[in-house]
């Protein structure tokens, strides 16, 4: 339903970014990774309109959306978290989920629609619904889950999940795969995951594409990439063996 | 609290037949006009967008009537129309490139700094029109033993003044209670605290910015519409220009930003302020052109420090403090 082709991005001299296309299907969980600096937070900054390409195209189902701005992306139905968490501090939990579902939409719904839909996804991710809740009290996980939230009360029919520098510890990097999967399970949302670590990842997604300086260098199901020797040499380093058992492990 | 609004306001109306005279009425209207000016300012000042440029946009108002009024006969009813679409262009034309461009916090308060002067120096330099810094009289519609003239917008009686500005001031504290209640209040504080995060769930940020500043700039062209045809003078240094605009920005802090009822409190502060001085110093003031802006600048330090919710945010604070404390008392 996504085609990514070509996608270019220059800051100046630097290519961030370099002809990288992939395509994503309705329904699948694909996974986003590379190493720090490797232009995969670009990429997915390129897809939901922070940035706009230097050159290339992001078609959602045949429409070009490369280049619009983030509200209008948000509006055709695809929603993003943040690499560090960004609530609204100053607002209740409940206000600033309610915000995402109220203009998240083409088509705004009533304001007791949009705190229906505010409640159901912080439901859905295990945070409290009550008007009274903050935000201050909330740890990186819980602000990792309202990041979850904000972006679900939009109504999307693609999350852009960054979990990368998510600061979370193994236990609770198990949990936020288990919540991508439960998301995908539950509301039928396609989603690309990035993350730095392979490891969690790879149990997950139904496949994945690595980024290198910029330019694709893989992309295929979890155990093919693992084995990849360009991924070994440049990525996963003394790491494969790890990251080939988790795939492994998950095939029994 | 409701039915105390209330009585206050039944008071509030009841002030042209307390026999106070014509000075403490003329207070009076000048605290409500202020208040309903300042009130204006603070829909979008509240909100993040710091504006040291609505001087503008009083200027634009006061100069549009007069200028159109004198120059062309045109009805300050009408002139009062071509003020508020003058304003509404020059904010658009300001605005629409700081929002795009994500221009906030003190970039935005210095381009609109700029504004201010800008304007006040155009009403000086078109001496020939405006009567530069001499300022403008609206010609007098009431030659003829009339005391009042409703097409010219003249009225020699201060007491029709006093219940049209405070119908005026009314209808700025419910726009600013409608705009306080709306999810656009809410989606502003958003992006106030993270444009980026507001704008990827889908909040139009620059359409929400330009919404509050249109109704915040219409409203104090208004303003500058009321005070150009009660004073019936005007002059550049008091509707345009910095003085005026840091007037403003200090009134609506030292009165409460977050409260209704705010702006006006910090308004009757300001005026309280300026009489005061007045009084004080008498001839010395005169000697010290600005000496007002001095200590305005001084207290308006002290107030973000010390106060930074104002004086009538802070009132408030430690009143529902104490009915908290009372509370459990009860119980």
């Amino acid at each position: 339903m996504l085609e990514v082709s070509g996608l270019t991005k220059r800051f100046g001299g630097f290519t961030a970014v370099s002809g990288v296309s992939f395509s994503l299907k309705e329904g699948e969980i694909l996974g986003l990774i590379g190493p720090n600096g490797s232009g995969k937070s670009t990429t997915f900054n390129l897809i939901a309109g922070l940035h706009a390409p230097s050159a290339g195209s992001v078609r959602l189902n045949g429409e070009e959306i490369g280049g619009l701005l983030p509200a209008a992306i948000c509006h055709r139905g695809i929603a993003r978290t943040f690499q560090i968490p960004r609530p609204f501090r100053k607002l209740s939990l409940i206000e600033n989920v309610v915000l995402a579902a109220f203009y998240g939409q083409e088509e705004r719904p009533s304001r007791g629609k949009a705190h229906e839909f505010a409640r159901e996804s912080l439901n859905l991710v295990g945070l409290p619904i009550e008007e009274s809740a903050r935000v201050d009290g909330l740890g990186a996980a819980g602000l990792k889950k309202l990041e979850l939230a904000r972006a679900l009360a939009t109504q999307p029919r693609v999350l852009l999940a960054d979990e990368s520098l998510g600061g979370l510890d193994h236990a609770e990097m198990e949990q936020a795969a288990d919540m991508l999967s439960m998301i995908r399970r539950e509301k039928g949302i396609t989603i690309i995951w990035v993350e730095h670590i392979m490891g969690v990842l790879m149990r997950v997604v139904d496949r994945c594409i690595v980024l290198d300086h910029g330019e694709l260098i893989a992309q295929g199901k979890p155990a093919e990439v693992a084995h990849d020797p360009k991924v070994i040499e440049v990525y996963l380093g003394t790491d494969a063996a790890d990251v080939q058992k988790t795939v492994a492990d998950r095939t029994q | 609290m409701k039915y105390f609004l209330l009585a206050l306001l039944a008071l509030l109306a009841g002030t042209p037949f307390y026999g106070l005279g014509n000075y403490p009425l003329h207070l009076v209207i000048m605290c409500l006009l202020w208040g309903y000016v300042y009130t204006s300012w603070s829909i979008m000042g509240r909100l993040g967008l710091v504006s040291f440029g609505h001087g503008a946009f009083l200027g634009i108002g006061a100069y549009s009537v007069v200028m159109l009024w004198n120059h062309f006969g045109v009805s300050p009813w009408i002139g009062a129309i071509a003020g508020v679409v003058v304003s509404v262009i020059v904010a658009v034309i300001i605005g629409l490139p700081c929002f795009r461009f994500k221009i906030v916090g003190h970039y935005f308060a210095l381009v609109t700094l700029a504004l201010s002067e800008v304007t006040r120096l155009i009403i000086v330099a078109l001496r020939d029109q405006t009567g530069g810094s001499l300022g403008a009289t609206p010609n007098t519609a009431l030659a003829q033993g009339n005391a009042w003239s409703l097409g010219a917008l003249q009225f020699s009686e201060k007491i029709v003044w006093f219940y049209a500005i405070l119908a005026v001031w009314l209808a700025g504290l419910w726009v600013w209670a409608k705009v306080d209640r709306g999810m656009t209040r809410l989606a502003l504080e958003a992006i106030s605290q993270e444009e980026e995060a507001a704008a990827s769930i889908g909040i139009n940020v620059t359409r929400s910015k330009l919404f509050v500043t249109l109704i915040s700039a219409v409203m104090t062209s208004i303003g500058g519409v009321l005070y150009a045809q009660y004073q019936l003078y005007i002059n550049p240094e008091t509707v345009s220009g910095i003085s005026i605009s840091l007037q403003m920005v200090f009134g609506v802090i030292a009165g409460g930003m977050y409260v209704m009822l705010g702006p006006t409190v910090g308004a009757v502060f300001t005026l309280l302020l300026a009489e005061g001085l007045r009084l004080a110093l008498g001839d010395s003031f005169k000697q010290f052109p600005a000496l007002d802006l001095a200590i305005y600048g001084l207290m308006l330090v002290l107030f973000i420090i010390h106060m930074p919710k104002g004086i009538l945010g802070t009132a408030a604070q430690i009143w529902q403090r104490r009915a908290a404390a009372k509370a459990p008392a009860r119980g």
